[in-house]
């Protein structure tokens, strides 16, 4: 067993060392192994003093609002908790408009919002910290030839107005309409986007994003939408209202198909408890950002 | 072995054998048991868990609404369609799938010579065994491009029907005849080899050909066995969900041969994952449906083998 180790060791090591220092293969290998482990134990150390920092802070964080930011809570009061062991977070999914109530009424200390917060709402002191956004694409089999479509096009199609791609600039090709199950984040962000809640004729509810991907691809005149993380070459992305969907224009705005993951607070950040402090700027961390994109959403700068 | 067995049971005094009896029957009912343990749990928990939402939110608007909105603002939950598609889609599956089956079994049993017997068998049981998850692939892959192609040849004028790109209640009723066939088969094929040879040699005696005393007395004599396995393939279809809800389009629909559908069991699968509450709940009581059509399956199926001993 222990051979064997060495001889992994022994490859690898190699494999990161130059071909001429390949000829004293013996000394060398251990000259580098003993190179990992000091550089290992100084990351050990740093993260020991990291963590003696955020072992000290106590506290509890307690989130209540959007079910579409189940996923992003949850990974983050997670990862957050594994860092910051004394601080307790806790999570509840009511619904964006319960969520920024509760901040607003104190019951909670985060409100979680996935739409921007209205006037009234930030007259009654809820500050909008937009922590992640999300973009969602429309896309359709690669030989289709329509390149985009607007918005009144989209909900037609979605409702079942227009069932064939010539009535909105292509080719004369059935339109199969395919979408997500009830309950899915991204159903309900489309739906809700498009304000079709519910309205909505799909020919085909596949139960995954995968699922639709592969549906879409292999169906011509298939149109479907997924989480804009997904997109590669098998499908092709509309550009909506001439917007192309990318990155940089859901961060500029331009693209309707996004929206924005708020965690509200009552009053600015600098005004709550430290674990809630330390929270918002754990999230703007790479390893918070690392966690936003891990969940399939967009980073804010 | 036998005779070292032998040796030490008659080398054993009475008592001891008296004490391993007691043993193998304790190790026996607690087998049993735990069989009897997990229908009973089964039981309980989908009543327990499927009963609630029919009071939240109506029987009646459950089970015979045709309205699927389960997180509409207004949520409805009535699922008639979806059991109707599982009830239809099964019968259909049955129609096309029984008279292949049950040919084949009587093929296999009186027909085929040896040789062709050696190459069906081992494919039956290869159908058999291959992962339902498999002939999902399988349809989504031949079957729906296939599909998607007859239905735009037939719907080419139409102005109302709702393309499905092939994810159709005809493809999930195809994948389920062949899934069912393997059971079809082999129940009918036991069931003619158990037919007593007497019955056979009277027939042909009295002059009746080889075919007709398959058709008049052969299968006649084999009825319950081969009713048996009708309605395990029965069972068997409308317990299915991983093959159809990838080929069916999972959309409630009315059960039409092209319409997208959802079956019971595809209701609970597509959904399960991101539902709550009452929406949960509904589920549940999908799965208690579903849980007593197979509990109905089953008492007919304990009545047609009680007649069969009978006999």
């Amino acid at each position: 067993m222990r051979k064997k180790l060495n001889g992994i060791i022994g490859i690898l090591a190699a494999a990161a060392l130059t071909a001429g220092a390949l000829m004293g293969c013996g000394g060398n290998q251990a000259a580098s192994g003993q190179a990992a482990d000091v550089s290992r134990a100084d990351q050990a150390e740093e993260s020991r003093t990291d963590r003696s920092e955020s072992m000290k802070l106590e506290g509890t964080i307690t989130m209540a609002g959007s079910t579409s930011m189940e996923k992003l809570a949850n990974a983050a009061a997670e990862s957050f908790m594994e860092e910051y062991p004394s601080v307790m977070v806790t999570a509840e999914f009511t619904g964006s408009s319960a969520g920024i109530e509760a901040v607003l009424a104190n019951t909670v200390d985060i409100g979680n919002s996935s739409r921007n917060l209205k006037d009234s709402e930030k007259e009654a002191g809820a500050v909008e910290n937009i922590v992640a956004i999300d973009g969602i694409a429309v896309v359709v089999d690669s030989a289709n030839t329509v390149t985009g479509l607007t918005r009144q096009q989209l909900i037609d199609i979605y409702t079942g107005k227009v069932k064939n791609w010539s009535e909105v600039g292509g080719e004369d090709s059935v339109i199969i309409v395919v979408g997500r199950e009830a309950g899915s984040g991204t159903r309900g962000a489309f739906e809700e986007l498009l304000e079709i809640e519910d309205g909505c004729k799909y020919a085909n509810e596949l139960d995954s994003t995968g699922a639709v991907m592969a549906k879409v691809a292999s169906t011509p005149g298939a149109v479907g939408y997924v989480s804009l993380d997904v997109i590669n070459d098998s499908v092709k992305a509309l550009s909506l209202e001439g917007v192309e969907p990318t990155e940089e224009n859901i961060k500029a705005g331009a693209y309707f198909l996004s929206r924005p993951f708020v965690m509200a607070t009552a009053g600015a950040i600098e005004e709550q408890s430290e674990a809630v402090q330390a929270f918002f700027s754990w999230l703007s961390s790479e390893r918070g950002q690392e966690v936003v994109k891990a969940v399939g959403l967009i980073t804010v700068d | 072995m036998k005779r070292g067995s032998k040796g030490t049971k008659s080398s054993l005094t009475k008592e001891k054998k008296g004490a391993g009896e007691s043993v193998a029957q304790l190790l026996f009912t607690l087998c049993a048991s735990c069989t009897i343990l997990a229908v009973v749990a089964i039981t309980v928990y989908l009543v327990g868990n499927g009963t609630p939402a029919l009071f939240e939110a109506g029987i009646k608007e459950i089970l015979f609404g045709t309205q699927w909105k389960p997180t509409a603002a207004q949520p409805e939950f009535g699922i008639f369609y979806v059991i109707l598609t599982s009830l239809v889609g099964t019968i259909m599956a049955v129609i096309l799938g029984v008279p292949i089956g049950v040919l084949t079994g009587i093929f296999m049993a009186e027909a085929a010579n040896r040789k062709v017997s050696a190459m069906v068998k081992p494919a039956i049981e290869l159908l058999a065994g291959i992962p339902s998850v498999i002939y999902g692939l399988l349809g989504v892959m031949i079957l729906n491009p296939l599909m998607y192609k007859l239905e735009l040849a037939v719907f080419k004028d139409s102005a109302t029907h709702q393309f499905t790109g092939g994810a159709n209640l005809l493809s999930a009723v195809l994948v389920l005849a062949i899934m069912i066939l393997p059971t079809v088969i082999n129940m009918s094929e036991t069931a003619i080899r158990a037919v007593d040879p007497k019955l056979k040699s009277a027939s042909m005696a009295l002059g009746a050909s080889h075919m007709e005393t398959i058709f008049y007395v052969v299968v006649p004599a084999a009825k319950s066995g081969i009713i048996a396995g009708v309605v395990l393939g029965i069972g068997r279809a409308l317990g299915e969900a991983m093959a159809i809800t990838l080929v069916s389009g999972s959309s409630v629909n009315l059960p039409l041969p092209f319409n997208s559908v959802r079956f019971l069991t595809t209701a609970i699968v597509s959904e399960m994952g991101y539902a709550s509450d009452l929406h949960r709940k509904v589920l549940f009581t999908i799965g208690l449906i579903l849980f007593v059509f197979i509990m109905l399956i089953n008492l007919f199926l304990e009545r047609v083998v009680k007649r069969r001993g009978m006999e």
